[in-house]
């Protein structure tokens, strides 16, 4: 790598005018077509939504430390202007809905696909920028427009009051003659906007890894995150137009008089479910997928070795891409499948748990043997292979048809999905955070507080989601504002635990802080020996245009990531 | 070190988790040898509570116009403060799911979540960079692959043998004339009709908590009407949804059947005891989804023909002027008798035919 970085860089300093010459104010960051500003573009869009999504997930906490209604009065006050109770129940369903669409659409997606992969995926292949800069610039300002347009549903009529109250599946017949007023219609919309904008990213995504590596480095030398992100790309590309066709159905059933999801003219509200679950389960590989790839170049940086089974671990994300396509209805076991194809799909959910084995044993393997420095990103990722390992076994649980009749739509399922989600996902996505962060800005966060926020926001969560287990074994079901007295004592341990995370986000916060004003600059490599991949042969920050010469991946360099050891990879 | 010298030095371990994995085996043929047992417990149905015995003699008279609902001393079916596990199950496929769950699941995703665990603080304590300064190069072991391959796919053959035994259980059709009753989710409440027994509709709002603590049930789950069902026969149990999605479930029987509009879904119901057991909506269906609960009330074949009279329905199988053998009800003076002499009329009723849709 030395001599690849070296060259590299000796043509930046060359070149420093071009390089860093950067448009005004306004252009840069409203106009922008440089992959590093729109993918810091999106890690603020992603921080910002994170913050209303978490602030929401804390009143619901609120709400639930306590049988009885706490705090949905003041909140629909200021919502719909009165106290009535049926209106206040609403706003619950509000609260629920835009806490889900906002932290899949709005935060884990914009900051994995919009965020890391578009800053490294060009920096990791060699290539100066995306294939389509427009087009990415497009795709980012869709998914603003569709934050705005799921904002302003809140403020819309939705039936018994304001905002749309279907839950982040947009179940029909809820949504659509369960639902009068435009609340839904802009929730829906939101979704379109935002499903649009990830097609284009994800068009642009393939193209740019296909066409645009470095000389020299053919698909199996890529970094494993280029792997993620490419597999992510094609999940998106093709669950995404599934949920289009669903919900502008629900659209036309809502508005134009069809009947898609209508018995009485003909349509079937199961249909729905189908269409939506058959986008919405390769959509949990797609928040999931690219924390898989970040994970891995972590592990093997702070282990001062390659991936190990780098075949291996490329082509699980394959499979568990492919076989993500054909489970869907197993979040469907209740409405009344047959028993056939209950069986199947029990049967093929449980296939996802072998290459999900493979990933989480291969970074273990990768550990083992090597020289671990626990940096803030390895100890991160520690925690993310612990916590996401407990949501896939609970997953594995949830697989059976016939336990499921039992813990379909509980908290059970609740926590087992913030588990790979909220705990695997966010954990992934700080854990790259804190790995880039000096990378993208230029400035050294502080180790002792991304510790301090580790440990913190670790007890918090499980002390806020391992609770939901009993609470859906015992037989609490979601998305309630209310419950039985019986259920208390979990839900008020599970609201203290939110306490604990939320002290955690401000621990995050202040290190941000920190960094901006008081961090020291951080060099090209900060991580030392075992980050391997091309971002580390550049400065931190990079040029604003790098790779003008594109770096060559000689045959015999064996230190790459992706490339493992020439004398034991043996068939390259 | 080489990580392939290491596996194959362990080898012995391998035969440990080999060892393990027929352990796990066990249990499974032990789930499947325990269900003979609790189907034979279920065609004889365990006497109500001694506590209820001295303090309720409701269930226990057998006279036909002597119908009282069921008394807080009756509740089983619901969510015990605090706890950490399912509720008791009172269904035969509730005991094999709650078995096939204790027995096999929760000690297979302990001890995986476990042994992940405890890889992890090994490498962090072995190969820390104080203690191997030196990494290796190490990324290929094919054996290796291939055994956490392998052992993921022979642990989850071991879970699927289990698991498709009980969907088949859950799937099995009733009997031909067993009693229908049908649930029908409202925004926001459940009706409950009878067509064996007139047709008859029963309404059933969620009480007020004020209410519901004065009659010595839970907040939140007690219901003015409940649904009266019998005891110890298969029920065709029918769901549907009057204007959006709703879902009938009873945790404490191990049943959940989304309540679809336009569609009839069907599942067997049976349940082994009376008792009163609570379960909740469980599929959002607008705002005031957490208050449309189900409090179904199992009681004798004869005191749920008495329930019937009292509503003014028909009993089943009255109509057909039966042999005096079988005639209705049957007098039977013990709580939860079966009601296996009681076999209903020839005609059974045409129950829709959409059965569980697919």
């Amino acid at each position: 790598m030395a001599t690849t970085a070296d060259t590299f860089q000796a043509h930046a300093e060359e070149h420093h005018h071009d390089a860093d010459h950067k448009p005004g104010f306004f252009a840069r960051w409203f106009m922008s077509t440089n992959h590093k500003d729109i993918g810091t573009l999106y890690l603020v869009f992603s921080i910002f939504a994170g913050i209303i999504g978490g602030a929401i997930s804390g009143l619901m906490r609120w709400e639930l430390a306590q049988p009885g209604i706490q705090i949905l009065g003041q909140i629909s006050l200021w919502l719909n202007g009165n106290t009535d109770m049926d209106q206040a129940l609403h706003t619950w369903n509000v609260l629920i809905t835009a806490h889900g669409l906002i932290m899949v659409f709005f935060v884990v997606m914009p900051a994995t696909m919009g965020g890391f992969a578009n800053w490294f995926v060009p920096l990791m292949i060699g290539a100066p920028d995306m294939a389509f800069p427009r087009m990415n610039n497009v795709a980012f300002w869709l998914t603003v427009a569709g934050f705005t347009s799921l904002m302003t549903s809140v403020f819309m009529p939705g039936g018994t009051a304001h905002g749309a109250g279907v839950g982040w599946t947009v179940y029909a017949p809820l949504s659509t003659t369960g639902s009068p007023g435009p609340a839904v219609d802009f929730a829906i919309f939101s979704l379109h906007l935002a499903g649009a904008g990830s097609i284009m990213s994800s068009i642009n995504f393939i193209t740019t890894i296909f066409n645009m590596r470095a000389p020299g480095m053919t698909l199996h030398k890529m970094p494993l995150f280029v792997w993620s992100v490419l597999v992510t790309a094609f999940l998106l590309l093709l669950a995404l137009p599934v949920l289009a066709a669903a919900i502008t159905m629900l659209i036309t059933d809502r508005n134009f008089g069809t009947t898609f999801f209508d018995q009485s003219g003909g349509g079937d509200p199961v249909l729905y479910q189908h269409l939506f679950w058959f986008f919405g389960h390769p959509e949990v590989y797609i928040m999931i997928i690219p924390g898989f790839g970040m994970i891995s170049q972590i592990v093997a940086t702070f282990s001062r070795k390659p991936v190990f089974g780098y075949l291996g671990m490329a082509y699980a994300m394959v499979a568990i891409g492919v076989v993500g396509f054909v489970v869907w209805a197993h979040h469907m076991y209740t409405t009344g499948m047959s028993v056939n194809t209950k069986m199947y799909f029990t049967a093929a959910t449980m296939v996802i748990a072998v290459p999900t084995g493979i990933k989480i044993f291969s970074w273990i393997a990768t550990m083992w043997g090597g020289s671990l420095e626990f940096k803030s990103p390895l100890v991160w990722a520690l925690g993310f292979i612990f916590l996401f390992t407990v949501g896939g076994v609970t997953g594995v649980v949830l697989a059976n048809g016939g336990i499921d009749d039992n813990l379909q739509d509980t908290y059970y399922v609740v926590a087992h999905f913030h588990y790979v989600l909220s705990l695997g996902a966010v954990f992934s996505l700080f854990a790259g955070f804190y790995y880039w962060f000096p990378k993208m800005s230029g400035r050294m966060h502080s180790e002792f507080l991304a510790h301090l926020h580790f440990w913190v926001f670790f007890i918090g969560v499980n002390v806020v989601f391992f609770p939901q287990h009993f609470l859906g074994m015992n037989g609490m079901p979601r998305r309630y504002p209310d419950y039985a007295p019986a259920f208390k004592f979990w839900n008020e341990v599970s609201s203290y635990g939110y306490l604990i995370m939320a002290t955690g986000m401000v621990i995050f916060f202040v290190n941000l802080v920190y960094a901006f004003t008081a961090g020291k600059k951080a060099a090209g490599n900060y991580w030392g020996e075992g980050a391997t991949t091309l971002e580390w042969s550049l400065s931190s920050p990079p040029p604003f245009h790098q790779f003008e010469t594109l770096p060559v991946i000689e045959e015999h360099h064996s230190h790459h990531n992706a490339i493992g050891d020439a004398s034991t990879a043996g068939a390259h | 070190m080489n990580f392939g010298d290491i596996a194959r030095k362990r080898l012995s371990f391998l035969v440990f988790f080999f060892a393990a994995l027929a352990l796990f085996a066990a249990p499974q043929a032990a789930v499947a040898q325990a269900t003979p047992q609790v189907a034979a417990s279920a065609a004889s149905p365990a006497a109500p509570p001694a506590k209820a015995a001295d303090t309720s003699a409701a269930p226990a008279a057998p006279a036909a116009s002597a119908y009282t609902p069921l008394g807080p001393e009756w509740i089983k079916g619901a969510p015990t403060p605090g706890a950490i596990d399912f509720q008791k199950q009172y269904s035969p496929t509730g005991r094999f799911a709650y078995r096939f769950h204790q027995v096999l699941l929760i000690p297979i995703i302990t001890v995986i979540s476990l042994f992940v665990l405890a890889l992890l603080l090994w490498v962090t304590v072995r190969y820390n960079r104080r203690r191997n300064p030196v990494p290796s190069k190490t990324s290929h072991n094919t054996l290796i692959e291939i055994i956490w391959t392998v052992i993921p796919v022979l642990i989850l053959v071991v879970i699927a043998v289990p698991s498709i035994t009980l969907l088949s259980r859950q799937y099995k059709s009733p009997p031909k004339d067993a009693l229908t009753v049908k649930a029908t989710g409202y925004q926001w409440y459940w009706g409950y009709s009878y067509p064996d027994n007139g047709g008859f509709e029963v309404i059933s709002h969620m009480l007020p908590d004020e209410e519901a603590v004065k009659r010595g049930e839970p907040p939140q789950l007690a219901a003015d009407n409940r649904m009266v069902l019998p005891v110890g026969v298969p029920i065709r149990l029918q769901t549907t949804g009057a204007d959006v999605i709703h879902a009938f479930a009873v945790p404490s029987l191990w049943f959940k059947l989304d309540a679809v509009p336009g569609r009839i879904n069907e599942k067997t119901l049976f349940i082994e005891e009376p008792g009163i057991y609570y379960g909740q909506c469980s599929e959002l269906c607008g705002a005031r989804h957490g208050y449309m609960p189900i409090a179904v009330e199992a009681v004798p074949m004869d005191k749920f023909n008495a329930w019937i009279a009292s509503q003014g329905g028909t009993v089943k199988g009255a109509k057909a002027a039966l042999p005096a053998t079988e005639k209705q009800p049957a007098a039977s003076a013990a709580p939860g008798a079966p009601a296996a002499g009681q076999a209903p009329g020839p005609e059974t009723p045409a129950s829709p035919a959409a059965g569980p849709a697919a």
